[in-house]
């Protein structure tokens, strides 16, 4: 696989942003005193707790290296920083699955979860599953067998469903059911998700 | 979400070293309950400590006593070949709780630290003990149908969520708690607190310590158990009432038993009465009923939760019933 180093969104530190504002906001009121406050450090011990820290991680077999604050989940760098949208933000809360990608190859939801917790790791999305144009086993099955109807949660879906396969819990349908149950379809199209993941289990193909 | 300083550790020496120098900092593991708390602001950390890469992850037996890592994640807990074979109460629990990516993430230490999932505690417009005490328990005449029926106090009716720390309490098993000057051993049993006068205390974890581990002794319970979870779907939703039985039958009678709820109570709840009761008996429907009976004994409940007086013991004889016909 190519490799590429990138930098997504290399802007002002957020330090720069404070200082900066501070100082515009300072101009606006008290024009004097407060550039002075601005000047003589009273924002630094503020701003450190702003500090962005470095990441490095690869995401669909590219590597990023790039900076980040603390408290960004790995859902919002991926849709916000890398602006790969195909995973959905859901609830927002680890209720409803939207937001599933894998980590090393396991199933997590990435609200949950802080970039920098994933400082070395391996993250695929709904982006990273199918090989050019030909479509993941998976995709194709949930087209063929209608998994989802609005399709908003659909990649959360998709990425569980291939872990479920890999994990060897899609043997019947209600352990497909139960191994399902951390992704919410509100339009209910679960009867047609467990459609597809049998299909591809029993299809036996190497996902 | 209010930002914080992150810092990452490789040792338990130094993620102690770390957490005793900062009154406001916390330790970061799984991070699937903590993360949400501080989204919506029921805790805001000045300080993280990912503790993710420290090497606790370890599940094995030395001697009769099956030792488990605090960071190992729930899925490795409930698949290894060892839990399965020897504890396999635990490993059901497990799997009875939240869904397949959480239990990927969530780790043992995390599960037993998770805080209660009482709406109140979670709102931050609401009055509440737990989360600001002196405000007042929303819960008591409010919308109280999950709430505790057990050990209640005028202060909380908040019930601990896991479904993990049930069948960990029922399995005796000990917790090892380090701090800066050594290792201590809790019974499980007094690892988790009662509400009282003080429901913002969860447990009784001090400030300057890191969950190690657990040990668990091995028995002859991997046969007769069974861990029901009864809730309002059938799966990925927190307990009304689950039950945690295990027994084993020797000519006919019953010569070890264990029972603890989960869902009923501010911490998991050991059925002690009950086992008494039905320790040198007959595994029968009838002790069975009785060993529900005398459960309930105290069982008190607040309008919202009136119907786990009855779902409660049902739920107690359905598990023993359950744990019974897999011999």
């Amino acid at each position: 696989m190519k490799s590429s180093e990138q930098k997504p969104n290399q802007g002002d530190s957020r330090r720069d942003f404070l200082k900066k504002t501070s100082v515009i906001t300072a101009i606006a009121l008290t024009p004097g005193t407060a550039i002075k406050a601005a000047e003589n450090n009273a924002d630094e011990r503020f701003a450190e707790l702003f500090e962005k820290i470095p990441l490095k991680l690869t995401v669909n077999n590219k590597a990023y290296q790039t900076t980040v604050e603390p408290r960004v989940t790995l859902l919002d760098y991926l849709r916000e920083e890398l602006h790969l949208t195909g995973t959905k933000k859901g609830c927002d809360h680890g209720q409803c699955g939207a937001c599933t990608v894998h980590v090393d190859g396991q199933r997590v939801n990435a609200c949950l979860s802080l970039a920098v917790m994933n400082e070395g790791k391996k993250i695929t999305t709904i982006e990273g599953l199918a090989n050019g144009d030909t479509l993941h086993p998976m995709q194709a099955a949930f087209i063929k067998h209608d998994g989802f109807q609005c399709g908003y949660c659909t990649p959360g879906q998709i990425m569980s469903a291939v872990a479920c396969v890999r994990e060897g819990h899609a043997n019947s349908r209600a352990e497909i059911s139960e191994y399902m149950s951390g992704n919410i379809c509100r339009c209910g199209a679960y009867p047609s998700i467990v459609d597809a993941i049998i299909e591809v289990k029993e299809g036996g193909e190497t996902l | 979400m209010i930002n914080f300083q992150y810092l990452r550790t490789t040792t338990a020496k130094s993620a102690i070293a770390l957490l005793g120098k900062d009154k406001n900092a916390k330790f970061l593991a799984g991070g699937t309950n903590l993360i949400d708390l501080m989204k919506r602001g029921v805790t805001a950390p000045e300080k993280l400590i990912d503790i993710n890469h420290v090497p606790l992850k370890q599940i094995r037996q030395i001697g009769n006593k099956i030792h488990i890592g605090a960071l190992a994640s729930n899925t490795a807990v409930a698949d290894h070949p060892l839990i399965k074979e020897k504890l396999p109460l635990l490993s059901r629990a497990l799997q009875a709780g939240a869904s397949a990516q959480l239990r990927n993430v969530a780790t043992v230490g995390g599960n037993m630290m998770q805080r209660t999932r009482c709406g109140y505690f979670y709102d931050i417009e609401m009055p509440c003990n737990k989360r600001q005490p002196g405000t007042g328990c929303g819960a008591m005449e409010g919308f109280n149908r999950m709430h505790a029926i057990f050990g209640t106090s005028e202060k909380c009716i908040a019930v601990h969520p896991s479904d993990m720390c049930v069948a960990l309490i029922a399995l005796d098993a000990e917790v090892i708690l380090a701090n800066a000057k050594g290792e201590r051993k809790l019974s499980f049993k007094d690892f988790h607190r009662l509400a009282g006068d003080t429901p913002q205390l969860d447990n009784n974890l001090k400030a300057d310590e890191m969950i190690i581990g657990l040990e668990i002794p091995t028995n002859n319970l991997a046969k007769n158990y069974h861990y029901l979870k009864v809730r309002d779907r059938a799966s990925y939703a927190f307990a009304l009432v689950s039950v945690a039985a295990a027994f084993e039958i020797v000519n006919n009678k019953i010569t070890d038993v264990r029972l603890a709820m989960g869902g009923v109570a501010h911490k998991p709840w050991r059925l002690t009465a009950s086992e008494i009761f039905l320790k040198g008996k007959e595994a029968s429907l009838t002790n069975f009923e009785q060993a529900a009976q005398l459960a309930m004994k105290d069982a008190k409940s607040f309008g919202g939760n009136d119907f786990k007086l009855k779902l409660a013991p049902n739920t107690i004889i359905e598990a023993l019933n359950l744990a019974k016909s897999k011999a």
